[in-house]
């Protein structure tokens, strides 16, 4: 008897439910996979790029940049410039997959493999996931926030509501503090707790500004204290507790957009992993399945095209570079884990001597569980995968009119090539270093930021635009200052 | 176990709010968009639904680097060549090489899209308005509609009236002296009494009261099916007004190929106006020189005739298949030519007289006439013989409107002249 799970390629709700039975007996007894538990939805494809236009949530508030996106991604994929993602996944529990009513039934194998198991485990484990979100109720607080913001709508016009919005999201990146643990949200505390907030932080702003003439400071000269006495890198947390000119509802929503960004925040990080992770997961499970015979030889060649066809690198000098691919790099390097382990080279030995004879299950369970972007290439990024990708090191100094090279991918470049990859996910390039560094309350009520450059790096123009949205929250003038030195020729920091 | 569950059914346009709300934010720019696409006379692209827009001052502006200061390293894949301390000179635009500028190499502020048909006419006959639009008896029948008709004794659950149901039960109840439970309650709690003074003929008595009463209870149910009441639909035909559109076209030697041109598009604005306000619409396509037919669509633009021009033929032929045809009790009626405006002299008295039996009947006429370049050229602009017939009729029927084009620019301009809203209300 035939053990193949299914032997036409149209999918049907009975063989997804068998597929994902074989697949979860692999992912859990053989990979030692730990996932929440998993929601399949089925959707059309122009369901897909609704689901894509407001960061793939299902229950995003509405605002007039998620229509324009809508209407780009619409365009780029009527015009074939893209194709669309074969899933979404939502780091909630349970686990919510999206898959497409288009896709084959390898395909959707290949993203329930993907998906519900890949980044529904590394939703669960990654440490930054652990810390920065609560897969309980994300789902609920986005239904929170949707009705608050419509209900804002409502009560204040659109207009308003809208360009509280506007300010938010420009400066939605900045709405975490980097040091310390959030608290969890949940949604019934949340509607609880939001009215008596609402009430309470408008009388500290209130407190905060009165300006009734006090005796003694006539009396007392004191030197103004500077206020927030230190540095703040949560530009959207400041806004909201000390703005002076913000109503209690826009409070609220400040508060939405930095919660939001919040649980965005360990996806920003994890990127490369939590996508190499995924593929590793798909392309492992769908090799067992093939090899138990559970799928058929051509299904398993489809599967094998769109693999790498997802899984490709452009190389710098194609037409259509655009970075690194998360998927093929993240892959690559967990790929090469399992080699270290299995096989070493010399090198390897060398390079390597810790993983030399571990369980590869285990390394790259444990790199899954407490590793980002950053950290995961610094530690794992092996010479033979940089000597594989090719990779090399370019040094672009602003009064050159040429970029060098500066590493290769031979002895002399892996460290280098390694630390300036794994520099390139971090947080600090990725985001330019920006703090609230005084309001002035006494006189003008001025909020000055800072902007720590590193290497000489300016902010482009845009920062224009965004002072104003940050004006507009403040209700005062805000001013930002470059706190870079006079750049020297040569040199050139890592951060 | 996996939860598999189908959302397909679910709503499909979700992003339809955001999608409108930025609509609404670059709404000018948008109609201005559309209007250039008409004057450049891409109107064809319509019929397709893909209107491509530009707009600006979408972006949204976050913290950025500017890749063209200071001092960076970064890595790439796949080289090929290099070996350390190459040099590869910038790109002119002083590019970062590295950064990820994706997109598509549109400028950030510059946001392309593509207006789906349906806004895109909303764009155009936004302003716009059918004159005499309220009609006629409805003849075609398309839609059922279900409609709420008073509550019915049969149903599905959901359907369920509630609240009716309960009053029926309760006038029931209390025309059949339905005994209460409390009623009882209070028997038996005398009868308790009773029993405990050991009265007896009270107890027997009130034994047996209590015995009716609930017997009478289990006879007259608290809820009967013949209470239950659910809300009743009715099929209900909805209407659909119908049009019908008349292209009259003159084709003598005199019209040439722009002056068709201009007609056509002419005629498809109108097409696609008429088509947005009807459900249903028949259009008929009359060519007329010297002799008028009925053509198909195909064959009235396209082929080319000689000799001179009799419009009052074309007239009559309009008015003949109306007459066959078209009820003017269960049809709106509208007419469209397109002409450069000869007639032969002998024709004038012949046209004034097929004009005055047609107009009665029609909801609009609109006349456009072609002036061609050579014309405006040499200024021979003086009125043609056919708008020197239907200038005069206009003071006696105000469903008659004279517009002119000289080239596919005017068009829209006398279309909107045709059917502005503030046209209308000036006539009234």
């Amino acid at each position: 008897m035939s053990k193949l799970l299914y032997d036409t390629n149209d999918w049907t709700f009975d063989r997804l439910r068998i597929v994902e039975d074989a697949i979860r007996d692999i992912a859990l007894k053989e990979l030692r996979l730990d996932v929440y538990p998993n929601q399949i939805e089925i959707i059309g494809s122009d369901q897909m790029l609704d689901a894509y236009s407001s960061h793939g949530l299902p229950l995003m508030y509405n605002h007039w940049s998620f229509g324009k996106h809508f209407l780009h991604q619409a365009y780029s994929y009527r015009k074939g410039f893209s194709g669309l993602a074969y899933e979404i996944v939502i780091n909630s529990s349970p686990c919510i997959s999206y898959l497409m009513e288009e896709n084959s039934m390898t395909m959707q194998t290949l993203v329930i493999a993907h998906a519900a198991y890949g980044h529904n485990h590394f939703f669960k484990n990654n440490y930054l996931f652990k810390q920065w979100t609560d897969a309980e109720s994300i789902l609920d607080y986005l239904s929170f926030a949707k009705k608050y913001i419509a209900k804002c709508e409502e009560k204040y016009g659109t207009e308003i509501v809208e360009q509280t919005l506007d300010a938010c999201h420009a400066i939605m990146n900045y709405g975490v503090d980097k040091y310390k643990r959030p608290s969890k949200i949940n949604k019934k505390r949340e509607e609880e707790q939001q009215k008596a907030r609402e009430e309470y932080v408008q009388q500290q702003a209130n407190i905060l500004w009165s300006t009734l003439p006090n005796k003694q400071e006539k009396t007392v000269v004191s030197k103004r204290e500077r206020f927030p006495a230190e540095p703040q890198d949560n530009i959207l947390y400041f806004l909201e507790k000390h703005s002076p000119s913000l109503k209690s509802w826009q409070r609220e929503i400040v508060r939405i957009v930095r919660k939001i960004s919040q649980y965005f925040y360990p996806q920003i990080q994890t990127k490369l992993m939590n996508e190499g992770w995924a593929s590793f997961v798909h392309y492992y499970i769908m090799n067992r399945l093939w090899e138990n015979g559970q799928i058929s030889d051509g299904n398993y060649l489809e599967f094998i095209q769109s693999h790498s066809g997802v899984l490709t690198q452009l190389n710098y000098n194609n037409k259509y570079y655009n970075g690194f691919n998360p998927y093929a790099l993240g892959f690559a390097i967990f790929t090469d884990i399992r080699r270290i382990c299995t096989d070493p080279t010399d090198e390897d030995r060398e390079f390597f001597p810790h993983l030399i004879g571990q369980d590869w299950l285990e390394v790259c369970l444990d790199a899954v569980q407490n590793y980002r972007d950053e950290s995961f290439i610094l530690q794992f990024l092996s010479p033979h995968v940089i000597r594989k990708w090719r990779l090399f090191e370019i040094t672009n100094k602003e009064v050159d009119r040429h970029v060098t090279i500066s590493g290769i991918q031979n002895d002399q470049g892996y460290n280098r090539i390694r630390r300036t990859l794994s520099n390139q996910y971090s947080m600090f390039s990725r985001l330019p270093d920006i703090q609230i560094v005084d309001a002035n309350l006494k006189t003008t009520r001025r909020l000055e930021l800072h902007y720590f450059p590193v290497n000489g790096i300016k902010l482009d123009k845009s920062k224009d635009s965004v002072l104003k949205h940050i004006e507009f929250l403040w209700g005062y003038e805000v001013s930002i200052t470059n706190l870079g030195l006079a750049l020297a020729g040569e040199t050139l920091f890592y951060i | 176990m996996a939860t598999i569950i189908d959302r397909r059914l679910n709503p499909r346009d979700k992003t339809i709010k955001n999608r409108q709300k930025f609509i609404e934010r670059t709404r000018d720019q948008i109609k201005k968009s559309v209007k250039d696409s008409i004057d450049s006379g891409n109107i064809a692209d319509i019929e397709n639904g893909k209107i491509r827009v530009r707009v600006k001052g979408t972006s949204e502006p976050e913290f950025k680097t500017d890749p063209k200061t200071g001092n960076r390293r970064y890595v790439m894949p796949g080289n090929d060549q290099y070996v350390v301390n190459d040099t590869v000179d910038k790109p002119e635009d002083g590019g970062g090489q590295g950064g990820n500028q994706g997109g598509l190499g549109r400028s950030e502020d510059d946001f392309e899209f593509i207006l789906n048909k349906e806004e895109y006419l909303d764009f155009i006959f936004d302003d716009l308005e059918l004159p005499d639009l309220v009609k006629k008896q409805i003849k075609d029948v398309k839609k059922i509609k279900m409609k709420r008709a008073g509550y019915s004794n049969q149903g599905n659950p959901s359907q369920l009236d509630v609240v009716r149901s309960l009053k029926n039960s309760l006038g029931r109840r209390i025309g059949l002296a339905r005994p209460k439970n409390e009623e009882i309650e209070q028997l038996e709690q005398e009868l308790e009494q009773a029993r405990a003074k050991k009265k007896k003929k009270l107890i027997t008595e009130l034994e047996e009261r209590i015995a009716e009463l609930k017997r009478r209870q289990v006879a007259v149910p608290w809820l009967d099916p013949f209470d239950v009441r659910y809300r009743n639909f009715v099929p209900h035909p909805e209407p659909i007004t119908q049009a019908v559109m008349f292209c009259v076209l003159d084709v003598s030697g005199s019209m040439g190929q722009t002056e068709k041109d201009i007609a056509k598009r002419f005629f498809f604005l109108l097409y696609m106006f008429l088509h947005k306000k009807y459900e249903k619409i028949d259009i008929v396509f009359i060519r007329h020189h010297e002799v008028a037919s009925e053509v198909e669509e195909e064959e009235f633009f396209k082929s080319r005739e000689s000799g001179g021009t009799v419009v009052s033929e074309a007239i009559k032929l309009v008015k003949k298949i109306i007459d066959e045809r078209y009820s003017v009790s269960d049809w709106n009626i509208y007419v469209a030519q397109g002409s450069d405006g000869d007639n032969y002299q002998s024709d004038y008295n012949n046209t004034l007289a097929a004009m005055r039996s047609l107009l009665p009947v029609v909801q609009y006429y609109a006349y456009l006439e072609i002036v061609s370049h050579f014309k405006v050229q040499w200024s021979i602009l003086a009125p043609t013989e056919l708008r020197k017939a239907y200038t005069s009729l206009e003071k006696s029927y105000s469903n008659i409107n004279i517009q002119q084009a000289t080239t596919v620019k005017d068009i829209w301009r006398a279309f909107k002249k045709l059917f502005s809203k503030e046209k209308e209300k000036a006539t009234k």
